[in-house]
């Protein structure tokens, strides 16, 4: 079948319906109204407090310049290689919280003995905040790169794991009767019924984990590591270099939105029947 | 029974015997007794309409033919053997009766083809291709030509409702158990569906274990009326509809059927006064 075309279909449909809405014209109101904000308060009405922000032109022009003041521009290979790094702990910590989440959320949900065992455990670490394990993951980890990467999948894993496992509590028991009533085995049941019941739950669940991932991500950068884009900030803060502050928060907020489309795709991938039912619609 | 057709094409498989069945939830707590010392014979290739009010007991006695909880007291047989009693207090489900559900429980996930082609590919005894072109067939003969690919949540209720009959009937079971599966249809598509069921039924001959509460849809379908008292839920008055099957919707108005109606209208009338005083709900 064709798959991936039906995915294409979609997104295309998606993305033309969404270029005859008025949402895309807003959205440049609403862009524009910032941009403007941020001109006129720092570099026009220079308000209180604001004389120290790094002003609209300053950035965008250290941002796009070929020969950068601080150094960091997109003419630089330097900015590619923060960028890198911080997307390659990202996709690391992602997968392997993906990977080691959503297995255990399906067995969890699936197995009331197992949840009884694992499920406290896990409630109590879950609310520990990420910077509250920063001391710890430095001691256990060694280097500068493990421990970034187990402080960015921490959270992801638990919003992953949890989210499978409520979607598995989510899926009507109706349809795992149906299943033994066809004869289908217990593993059968687990494989045909309880992952793809639980599906949706996981992808939001993902969506979750890619946003975390990404503040977890900055958090650790921040404190360890000699790379990345919340190395930058960080750095660039320490050595009053605020224009490319803002230069690597909007590559953050670019990365972070590309990374959680894509997760969008994947979900929309996977969810066929999830897609045409709202998209295309049913009765 | 009289109104059964005697022909060769008549199953030799399917008769259930129910024996003296007692079903009392929570026996250990506050004990509510939803199936009383009931007794109902059916003979293979049978349609049996279940006919009885909200919450007295019929959803437990399916659940305990189906296998998916236990009962108290009593014997199950199918063919004379023990599907449940004492020593095997829960009956294994299985693909010889297969359920189809008050809400519908084809897997949202699996395109109509796949989920017909569910209970054989899970049981393994033939081969993919043979297993789908069989399903193909069935669903060409169901008149569900055209939306093999679609999903359930794409077509309408009326024709998930078809499907989910052909996906039980793709195991070849003896029994097809149905709990009040045309309630959320309006009466036109209602209609269609009767007689669809009934042009199924005379290609396959199972025998049919019939949960409603509509007396019409009991009438028009079923050999025999089984009515149930208010809960606990035990055989009240069994009415014989000695109306010569194929039947089709010129029935509803013949003296006969307005007769039968008659007869059966005072007691489950009175059932259902009860059941409303006792105020029962829906289970
Ligand atoms: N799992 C359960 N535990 C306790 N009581 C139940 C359970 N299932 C059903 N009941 C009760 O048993 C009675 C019969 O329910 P049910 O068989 O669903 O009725 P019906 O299908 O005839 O509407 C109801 O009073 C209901 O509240
Ligand atoms: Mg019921």
């Amino acid at each position: 079948m064709s798959q991936s075309n039906a995915t294409m279909n979609l997104t295309m449909y998606r993305i033309s319906s969404w270029l005859k809405s008025p949402k895309p014209y807003l959205m440049f109101v609403g862009f524009g109204l910032v941009l403007s904000f941020w001109y006129f308060s720092v570099e026009v009405w220079k308000l209180p407090r604001f004389q120290d922000m790094p002003s609209l032109t300053e950035v965008f022009e250290e941002w796009f310049s070929e020969d950068p003041y601080y150094g960091l521009s997109i003419y630089t290979p330097e900015y590619y290689k923060h960028i890198g790094i911080s997307l390659r702990r990202i996709a690391y910590a992602f997968c392997l919280a993906t990977a080691l989440g959503v297995p255990l959320g399906l067995f969890l949900g699936w197995s009331q003995k197992l949840r009884e065992y694992i499920f406290p455990l896990f409630e109590l670490l879950r609310p520990i905040p990420v910077l509250a394990w920063v001391p710890l993951a430095i001691i256990m980890f060694s280097g500068s790169e493990t421990p970034v990467i187990f402080l960015t999948f921490l959270a992801s894993f638990f919003a992953t794991t949890l989210n499978t496992m409520l979607g598995v509590e989510s899926i009507d028991e109706e349809y795992s009767r149906a299943a033994y009533c066809l004869g289908a085995s217990r593993w059968q049941t687990f494989v045909h019924v309880v992952v793809p019941g639980a599906m949706p739950y996981i992808f939001t669940g993902l969506q979750i984990s890619i946003g975390v991932a990404w503040f977890s991500l900055v958090a650790g950068e921040m404190v360890s590591g000699q790379y990345g884009l919340g190395y930058i900030i960080n750095t660039a803060y320490i050595m009053v270099q605020y224009s490319q502050i803002i230069i690597g928060m909007i590559t953050l907020g670019l990365f972070g939105y590309v990374t959680s489309a894509l997760v969008r795709l994947a979900g929309d991938y996977m969810m066929q029947w999830r897609v045409r039912e709202l998209a295309l619609g049913g009765d | 029974m009289s109104t059964l057709p005697k022909d060769d094409s008549m199953p030799i498989k399917g008769a259930i015997r129910i024996e003296d069945v007692v079903k009392v939830y929570d026996p250990d707590g506050a004990a509510v007794m939803a199936v009383d010392h009931c007794s109902i014979d059916i003979p293979a290739g049978e349609i049996c309409m279940i006919v009885g009010p909200s919450g007295c007991g019929k959803t437990t006695l399916l659940n305990t033919i189906a296998g998916f909880h236990g009962l108290t007291s009593g014997h199950i047989y199918l063919d004379d053997e023990v599907l449940c009693g004492p020593g095997k207090e829960k009956a294994e489900p299985g693909s010889d009766r297969i359920v189809v559900f008050q809400n519908g429980a084809l897997f949202p996930w699996k395109t109509n083809l796949d989920n017909i082609a569910f209970g054989p590919m899970m049981e393994g005894k033939l081969s993919k291709d043979e297993i789908y072109e069989k399903a193909r067939k069935m669903m060409v003969d169901a008149g569900l030509e055209g939306t093999e690919d679609s999903f359930p949540g794409e077509v309408s209720s009326g024709l998930r409702r078809r499907v989910e009959i052909v996906r039980a009937l793709m195991n070849e079971p003896k029994v097809l158990l149905f709990d009040e599966p045309y309630r959320a249809l309006d009466s036109l598509t209602k209609s269609v569906m009767h007689e669809a069921l009934l042009d199924i039924y005379y290609k396959n001959k199972v025998t049919i274990f019939f949960i409603t509460h509509d007396l019409e849809e009991a009438i028009f379908l079923g050999h025999r009326l089984i009515i149930m008292s208010s809960r606990p839920c035990k055989p009240k008055k069994i009415v014989e509809v000695d109306i010569p099957h194929p039947r089709d919707y010129s029935v509803l108005t013949s003296p006969r059927f307005r007769e039968i109606m008659n007869e059966a209208k005072g007691v489950v009338n009175e059932e259902a006064r009860k059941a409303f005083e006792a105020g029962e709900k829906e289970g």
